[in-house]
This record gives structure tokens, C-alpha cells and sequence, in this order.
């Protein structure tokens, strides 16, 4: 099951790192969301996927979830959404003012005023 | 007062949570910001005094114990870190009571100022390495908002730049975070020390060791990953630049100062030579910038980059002569950086310019602002015994201690390099005849504007003239880092 896993978590970092080296302003933000996507389901991995009763509740239970890394991915995945939002809003914010969303015209590197 | 680790995060987060019931009372958000600030600056005084008398404070948060739940640690380091970044904070948000207009000041100003200081503190006080995370992100998402603001078009289009790097740095994170906990199976940092020489395969940790290194050198600008930098500060308006430039990188240098030390120095040659080599990289970079360009803002902005080239090579040296001078330096830093940052603004602000061939003549018309520029310049640089001097000092007899030659050779050229860039912003911009009548937005205000940078100078004037009483506390804040034992056992009571 990890096995499968990672390679899921590969493929959605390829994905990524092609999507954000695009030039349209939207395909970036797609590619940061399947970035974080791929950290999260990574943090998920390494600690093991392994299957068995709730932790914590009951005692005696040997076959257990370790309980961190669940509460570590929600904290990760509150963050991401915000930002990516804000990302989003921003997007939409600089299409209105520079008109254009091609990455390739906001380089700037003339001028900063 | 076992509480006391906590109020350097909790006040200024009260105090923004409270503002924003009222963003649009702009009198009553500016005197809610100084009050919390000085409160804040109070409290964190009272810190380094305690932490100084009794030793590092520890607080479990919700109760929990030690490597279980999340642990906020003020040693010294941290204790020094907090006051300075809190106490740069109240001067920077002083200036901008008077800098920006009240419509601007309107917008959630002071309460992204406020929560980006939340972070900071945060970030320098927390235990736990993936808290460390969150309050990166609590300063970032601060620092994305205060980018914007004003929301003219080169604004929007660096800020979107300065999100996409943050962004990707921010996965990456939680990437060396869940690698990191896969391998030990604990995230407090103080743990974490214990745990990591036991691990049987040093090469994971070692490439664990370079993203962490990959992820707060893109916060602190190492070269490779300081391209973002000059582009993304540039466009900020004067005091929220005078914030960045003053606190978020020196905030990734902290976090590499902290975790190379506790966590990754039993791991061999090849981090320390990868980070000797990123760090004379970056203070190679900074200085061929300095002294290129002619805009004053981008010419100090590339100081940043050669300030946090021979902090890191104090730390990639690694012994308790060079830390002390990284940390010495890491303050001084700070501290001018604000100062210098509000100075070129004022610059900028009356000329109406940011070309050094725009300006000229400055000093005959304000001769206070003028010398204050000149005493600042000469602070930077490390002329002595202003405060750039001793950390200087201490790096290169710690490089050359370890027989290094090159990088303390390297430390002392770039000196003359800063000492070049900005004397050419002295000579250009203050000396000389006055291009044309100066009439700009800010001449009415100068005189209210000079005061928190005078003061604040002022600061940075004492830090180098006691040198000698600071000198214990610097000591203090360094043995943990060099003896991990200390902080461990503050940390894990058994």
C-alpha cells in the first residue's frame, strides 16, 4: 500500500512541477494546489498507512493508526486552502490591472516603478 | 511566571484580533498597535531577564508533556530575537503612523504588521519543528497581505512571484517535516537532537539536513534562491520594506542557525561544506549587486544578501567563537537594516526618485537626516566601535581558528564593498548641489519622520558601544547550540 502510495505522491509532483512552469497564470495555482496535495498525502505515508481500530479510544489496542500525522495533514491542508484562496483572488486581481495573465509578459524586468 | 514564553505571541495576536472590529479607526488602531508594541517590548525584556537569571523557560502547551505536545523554548537566542524583532517593530509602525495616509492606513495595516510580528515571535520561541512550520506561514500569509497593499500593477505582479516561491518553499517544508518524522518519529526539536545521532542510515539524514536547508534558504535568500528577493522588496512601500528586510530573512537564518546546530551537525562534512559554500556564493552575489545598481533601495537591498552570506558562514564554521559572531551580527543586522531601509524611503520620498543621478545635495537642507544616513552607512559597513564591527570580528578569528583563509578574507572584502555601496549613496544623494527644488510628498513630515529612526539609531549605536555588556547574553544564548545537552535537558525533565 505505501508502495502505491508514493507512486501516486510522484506522479502529482510531476504533474506539478510541470503545471507550475506553464505560462498561464491559472495552470500555476492548479500546480501549487497538487504540490501541497502531494506534501500532505506524503506526510500521511511516512508514518505508515497502517490499518486497524481507531487510536486512542479503547486500551489494548495493538493494531493501530498513529493519530499525529492525521492532525498534522488537517493543520497543513487548513493553510494550503487559505493560501491557495488568496492565490486565486490575487490571480484574478493582477488580470484586471496588467490585463494579461501570461507569465511571460510580467516578467518586469525593465523597471520596478 | 510560568507563562511567560507565550506573551511575546499572545499580546500582539490579542491586540490584532481586537482591531479588527474597527479597521476603519485609523486613531484608535495606531494608538492599539504602539500600546500592544510597548507592552510586547516590556514583556520580552522582562524575558531575556529571566531566561538570563533562571535559565531557558519552557511552557507545555494544553498541558501536554515535553516530545508529546507542542513545546514553546525561550532560550537566550530566542529571548534576544523576540525583543529585537518586537522593539523594530514598534519603531517601523511609529514611522509609518506618520508616513502613510490615512486611507492607506485603513486597509488592515497595522493588523497585518501586528500578525506578521505574531509569526516572527512565534517562529523564534516555538519547540516543535512542524509549529515552526505554522508560524511561517502565520508570517507569510501576514507578509502576502502587507505586499499588496496599495495594489499598483508592479506590485501585483512581483507579489504573485514572491506567493508562487513562498507557496512552493511552504510544500517543501511539509515535505522535510513528514520525511524527518518518518525516520525518528518525533518532531520536538529538543527530542529530535536526542534521536537523530541513533538513526542507523546518517544519509537520509543528511539529505533531510539539505531540504531543510533548500527550505529556509529560499526565506533567507541563499543564493541559489535569493532571486525573488530584489524584485519582491523593491516594489513594497518604505516601512513595510524596512519589516521585511529587517525580519523575514532573518528569520530562515535563524531557523538554519537553530536546526543545523541541534540537528544536523553530527552529520558530517558534506552540510557544513554545502552551507561554507552557499554562503560565500551569497556574499559574492550580494556584492556584485551593492555596487551595481544605482537605485538606493535595490543597492541595500542587495546588502541583505551580504549580511545573510556571513551570518551563514559564521554558522557553517560552527564553533562557539564564530556562532556568538553570527548571532552578534544577526542583531546588528536587524536593527540597521530597519534604520536604512527608512532612510532610503525618506530619500526616495522627498526626491520623488529612487536614481541616485535624481538626487544630491540633501544634507544642506537636512542636516540631521543627512548625518544620521552617514552614521548608519558607517555602522553597516563595520567601522569601529559601531555595532557591525564585533560580530565581523568574531566570525573571522572563528573562521580563522578553524584554518580557513578564504572565507575570512571574504567576510572583510565584503566590507569594503558595503562601505562602498552605501558611501555612494552618501556622496550621491546628500553631498553635492541639489538637482532641482525638492518639494516631494514627505519634505512637510521630515522632521516627525527622523525622530523613530534617530531613536532607533540611537539603539544601534549603544549595541555597538556595549558590546562588552552584551557580550554575556550573546555567550549565554550560544552554549545550548554548541552543547545540545543543555537544551535537552530544559526541554525533556526526566
Amino acid at each position: 500500500m505505501e508502495i502505491f502510495v508514493s507512486i501516486i505522491i510522484g506522479v502529482l509532483t510531476m504533474c506539478a512541477v510541470y503545471l507550475v512552469l506553464s505560462r498561464s497564470l491559472l495552470r500555476i495555482i492548479i500546480g501549487t494546489a497538487l504540490f501541497s496535495h502531494a506534501a500532505h498525502l506524503l506526510v500521511l505515508t511516512t508514518a505508515g498507512l497502517k490499518t486497524g481500530a481507531a487510536p486512542v479510544l479503547v486500551d489494548g489496542v495493538t493494531e493501530f493508526t498513529d493519530p499525529l500525522p492525521q492532525a498534522l495533514v488537517l493543520t497543513a491542508i487548513v493553510i494550503s486552502f487559505g493560501v491557495t484562496a488568496f492565490f486565486l483572488v490575487l490571480a484574478y486581481r493582477t488580470y484586471q490591472e496588467l490585463s494579461t495573465d501570461n507569465m511571460e509578459e510580467m516578467k518586469g524586468t525593465e523597471s520596478y516603478d | 511566571m510560568i507563562n511567560l514564553p507565550v506573551f511575546p505571541i499572545v499580546i500582539p495576536a490579542l491586540a490584532a484580533i481586537l482591531m479588527m472590529f474597527m479597521p476603519k479607526r485609523v486613531q484608535l488602531q495606531r494608538a492599539m498597535a504602539l500600546g500592544a508594541l510597548v507592552m510586547t517590548v516590556i514583556v520580552s525584556l522582562f524575558l531575556v531577564h529571566t531566561v538570563s537569571t533562571e535559565g531557558i523557560q519552557t511552557l507545555n502547551l494544553g498541558n501536554w508533556q515535553a516530545p508529546f505536545g507542542i513545546t514553546l523554548v525561550s532560550d537566550m537566542l530566542s529571548a534576544l530575537l523576540v525583543t529585537t524583532s518586537t522593539l523594530l517593530t514598534l519603531f517601523i509602525v511609529w514611522f509609518a503612523v506618520h508616513y502613510f495616509s490615512d486611507s492607506y492606513e485603513g486597509n488592515y495595516l497595522y493588523i497585518s504588521m501586528l500578525f506578521l510580528l505574531v509569526g516572527v515571535n512565534g517562529a523564534f520561541t516555538t519547540g516543535d519543528i512542524f509549529n515552526l512550520f505554522v508560524f511561517f506561514e502565520v508570517f507569510l500569509m501576514s507578509s502576502y497581505v502587507l505586499i499588496v497593499l496599495g495594489g499598483r500593477g508592479v506590485q501585483l505582479r512581483e507579489s504573485i512571484k514572491y506567493l508562487l516561491v513562498n507557496i512552493i518553499a511552504s510544500a517543501l517544508f511539509v515535505m522535510s517535516v513528514a520525511l524527518l518524522y518518518g525516520v525518528t518519529g518525533t518532531l520536538n526539536i529538543a527530542d529530535l537532537a536526542m534521536k537523530i545521532p541513533l538513526v542507523d542510515n546518517p544519509d537520509v539524514i543528511t539529505v533531510i539536513g539539505v531540504l531543510f536547508v533548500i527550505v529556509f534558504g529560499m526565506k533567507g535568500a541563499l543564493v541559489p534562491l535569493h532571486y525573488w528577493l530584489p524584485g519582491a522588496y523593491v516594489v513594497a512601500p518604505t516601512p513595510i520594506l524596512a519589516m521585511f528586510g529587517a525580519l523575514l530573512t532573518k528569520v530562515g537564518v535563524y531557523s538554519i542557525l537553530r536546526t543545523y546546530t541541534l540537528l544536523f551537525d553530527g552529520n558530517g562534512e558534506f552540510l557544513q561544506t554545502f552551507l561554507m559554500v552557499l554562503a560565500v556564493l551569497t556574499i559574492f552575489i550580494g556584492m556584485t549587486g551593492a555596487i551595481a545598481y544605482n537605485d538606493v533601495k535595490l543597492i541595500i537591498i542587495y546588502n541583505i544578501m551580504i549580511a545573510v552570506g556571513v551570518i551563514l558562514y559564521g554558522i557553517s564554521v560552527n564553533t562557539q567563537t564564530s556562532l556568538e559572531g553570527s548571532l552578534y551580527y544577526l542583531i546588528h543586522d536587524m536593527i540597521i537594516k530597519a534604520v536604512l531601509f527608512m532612510l532610503v524611503g525618506m530619500m526616495i520620498g522627498i526626491t520623488k526618485s529612487g536614481q541616485l543621478r535624481d538626487m544630491g545635495g540633501l544634507i544642506t537642507r537636512f542636516p540631521l537626516f543627512g548625518w544620521t544616513f552617514f552614521v548608519a552607512a558607517l555602522s553597516l559597513a563595520g567601522i569601529p566601535p559601531l555595532s557591525g564591527f564585533f560580530g565581523k570580528l568574531l566570525i573571522v578569528s572563528g573562521g580563522m581558528d578553524e584554518g580557513e583563509l578564504f572565507g575570512p578574507l571574504l567576510v572583510l572584502l565584503s566590507s569594503l564593498f558595503v562601505l562602498y555601496s552605501v558611501m555612494k549613496i552618501f556622496l550621491n544623494g546628500f553631498w553635492g548641489e541639489a538637482k532641482r527644488e525638492y518639494d516631494g510628498p514627505l519634505v512637510p513630515y521630515t522632521k516627525r519622520l527622523i525622530v523613530p529612526v534617530f531613536l532607533l539609531l540611537i539603539v544601534a549605536v549603544a549595541y555597538g558601544f556595549g558590546a562588552e555588556a552584551i557580550h554575556p547574553y550573546i555567550t549565554q544564548a550560544i552554549e545550548p547550540l554548541v552543547n545540545p545537552e543543555i537544551y535537552i535537558d530544559a526541554v525533556i525533565k526526566e
